[in-house]
């Protein structure tokens, strides 16, 4: 993806590029790219970047007796975020947030754990199968995340296969569901993103300079040593960009908690559903959103300094 | 690490089968003749043939193909045309037009769903715009798709040799008769991988679609999500396995077309 169309002009002696001519590239003309941008440019104006200083701007107001905005312009929405009460200390949504980033955590760290061995399988394979290995990682991401949520219903209903197993090693008592409940929506949530994770770190396992483990392994490392020490610093920029990839969108699931959670495992998206909805509290919907707002532009910034700016999303 | 060799491949192939699992339950069930539970009592293709006869099915399909097949053609021109301006060093605001397109790609979907309908009926408030229907999910939808066709398009531009573009200009052509009649035709396989992108983002939709649907214009994804509220069943099983295939013949049919850039 990144390789230069006229890299060899940098080599020593090359004539390719004659006296005269600019190196860099100036296509298309400066008043043509800025008319080409401008569409889309005005499209994510009006909605995308609009709409969100809305919820900003929404945050801070309060709601009417009929769900309706009103004024005054107040903090109370992000109080009540953190946990004060009208009675003192209100734990209910400090709870949801910390619920969310513990599952938002564990799940890419269970997708660094299940993708390091995936990406280095497909690293290892022969050229021509590796494309094929990747496209079967990624085709599940682009199928409906809908789909592959609620089937998780399936899978763990009490008389399904891997209920009987459960019971059968002891781990849950027979006719007790494996959902609703967290570690179903942390089994559907590390299956869902896995894919997320898997790009990256492929991306970086290939570009692995084996020297350094051979050397390490020369010099008497063992197996675990090698990996530490020679490896993961390799890595580690594909790590933290896949863990980026992984937390932001699974923190802000709405779907998986919803069909597979319960009451008790109501996370951040849950709660933006809730107020936007039933809840009809749109001030302080639009408060934790604009927190997940918040979260996601932390993200992307942390996100390109990983990556040094290279590198754009890389899903496709 | 060669000895590593066989754990790694196992692991591999347990990671592939939990990640196909939730696809291959949905499929194997929608064949099963039992109507409630999880037991296999035999091959149908009843639900299927039932679906044919589904109104609300028939009519939320429908909505689906109007909102992505709308959807993807905005996109794709926008997206492809930003991508083209994008590609010319040097812009102003050049790094801050990229930051920006990743914003709504990191986005989770709730967050995003909940600013359009904010937006949607603080501006029908005010001006007695966007009532909520086709119309509004088509702009939603094209929101969340251009950055990702601009990603694609980028990427093909990018491997573009600046020398035919400069060939055409040193024949006589215009700029925009370099576009379209030079850069357009080799960048084609990228900008059609990414209108199929578009079309399967838009397919995969759930959470935007339901915040900015107005009475009646339900897409196969709401459809799903509403039954399944009320318990999986054989007949929205097989519903799935339909838009799985379309998603999976979607995403071949970009892997084959970006696969083409190297030959």
């Amino acid at each position: 993806m990144l390789r230069s169309a006229r890299g060899n002009s940098n080599l020593p002696g090359s004539v390719i590029a004659p006296l005269g001519c600019p190196t860099t590239t100036r296509r298309p003309p400066l008043r043509l790219a800025l008319l080409a941008t401008a569409p889309a440019l005005l499209w994510l104006a009006l909605f995308f970047v609009g709409p969100m200083l809305l919820i900003l701007g929404t945050s801070f107001l309060s709601r009417g007796d009929v769900g309706e905005l009103t004024r005054p312009f107040t903090l109370e929405n992000y109080r009540r975020l953190v946990g004060f009460g009208v009675f003192g200390f209100e734990s209910l949504y400090p709870l949801i947030i910390l619920r969310s980033l513990a599952l938002g955590g564990l799940t890419a760290i269970l997708c660094v754990l299940a993708g390091l061995p995936l990406a280095f399988f497909i690293a290892g394979l022969p050229p021509r199968w590796k494309g094929a290995a990747l496209t079967l990682v990624v085709i599940p991401f682009w199928t409906n995340l809908l789909i592959r949520t609620y089937a998780w219903q399936i899978l763990l209903s009490p008389d399904g296969w891997i209920s009987r197993i459960a019971v059968a090693l002891g781990t849950v008592e027979s006719g007790a569901a494996l959902y609703p409940g967290a570690g179903a929506v942390l089994v559907a949530m590390v299956c869902d993103y896995l894919p997320f994770m898997v790009l990256p770190l492929y991306a970086s396992v290939e570009k692995l300079d084996w020297t350094l483990a051979e050397a390490a392994a020369d010099l008497g490392a063992r197996a675990g040593q090698v990996f530490r020490h020679a490896l993961l610093p390799q890595i580690r920029s594909g790590i933290a960009a896949g863990v980026i990839l992984v937390f932001l969108p699974a923190t802000g699931q709405f779907v998986i908690p919803d069909l597979l959670g319960g009451a008790r495992t109501v996370l951040l998206g849950n709660a933006v559903q809730q107020q936007f909805g039933p809840g009809l509290d749109w001030p302080f919907g639009a408060a934790i959103a604009a927190l997940g707002l918040a979260t996601v532009l932390a993200g992307v910034w942390l996100y390109g300094r990983v990556t040094g700016g290279r590198e754009e999303v890389g899903v496709v | 690490m060669k000895r590593a060799r066989l754990p790694l491949g196992l692991s591999a192939v347990g990671l592939y089968f939990f990640l196909y699992a939730p696809l291959a339950v949905v499929v194997v069930f929608s064949f099963n003749a039992a109507r409630h539970g999880v037991v296999w009592q035999g091959f149908t293709t009843d639900w299927y043939r039932r679906l044919l006869s589904d109104e609300l099915a028939l009519s939320a399909a429908k909505n689906t193909l109007l909102l992505g097949g709308f959807s993807t053609a905005i996109a794709t021109v926008l997206g492809t045309l930003l991508a083209f301006g994008l590609s010319r060093s040097g812009l102003p605001g050049q790094r801050w037009a990229l930051r920006l397109l990743q914003v709504p790609v990191f986005i989770p979907d709730i967050v995003f769903a909940a600013a359009m309908l904010l937006f949607y009926s603080l501006v029908r408030q005010w001006l007695g715009l966007f009532e909520l229907g086709v119309s509004t999910m088509v702009m939603a939808h094209v929101t969340f798709q251009i950055p990702f066709v601009t990603i694609v398009v980028r990427a093909r531009l990018a491997g573009l040799d600046p020398a035919l573009e400069e060939a055409a200009r040193d024949l006589g052509a215009n700029a925009w008769q370099a576009f379209r009649c030079v850069t357009l035709p080799v960048i084609l396989p990228g900008v059609l991988a990414a209108a199929m992108l578009a079309f399967t983002l838009s397919l995969d939709d759930f959470v935007v679609s339901f915040f900015t649907s107005g009475p009646g214009s339900a897409t196969l994804p709401i459809l799903i999500y509403s039954s399944v509220k009320r318990g999986v069943t054989p007949e929205i099983n097989a519903l799935a396995t339909l838009i799985v295939l379309a998603s999976l013949a979607a995403t071949l049919s970009v892997v084959l077309l970006q696969r083409r850039r190297r030959a």
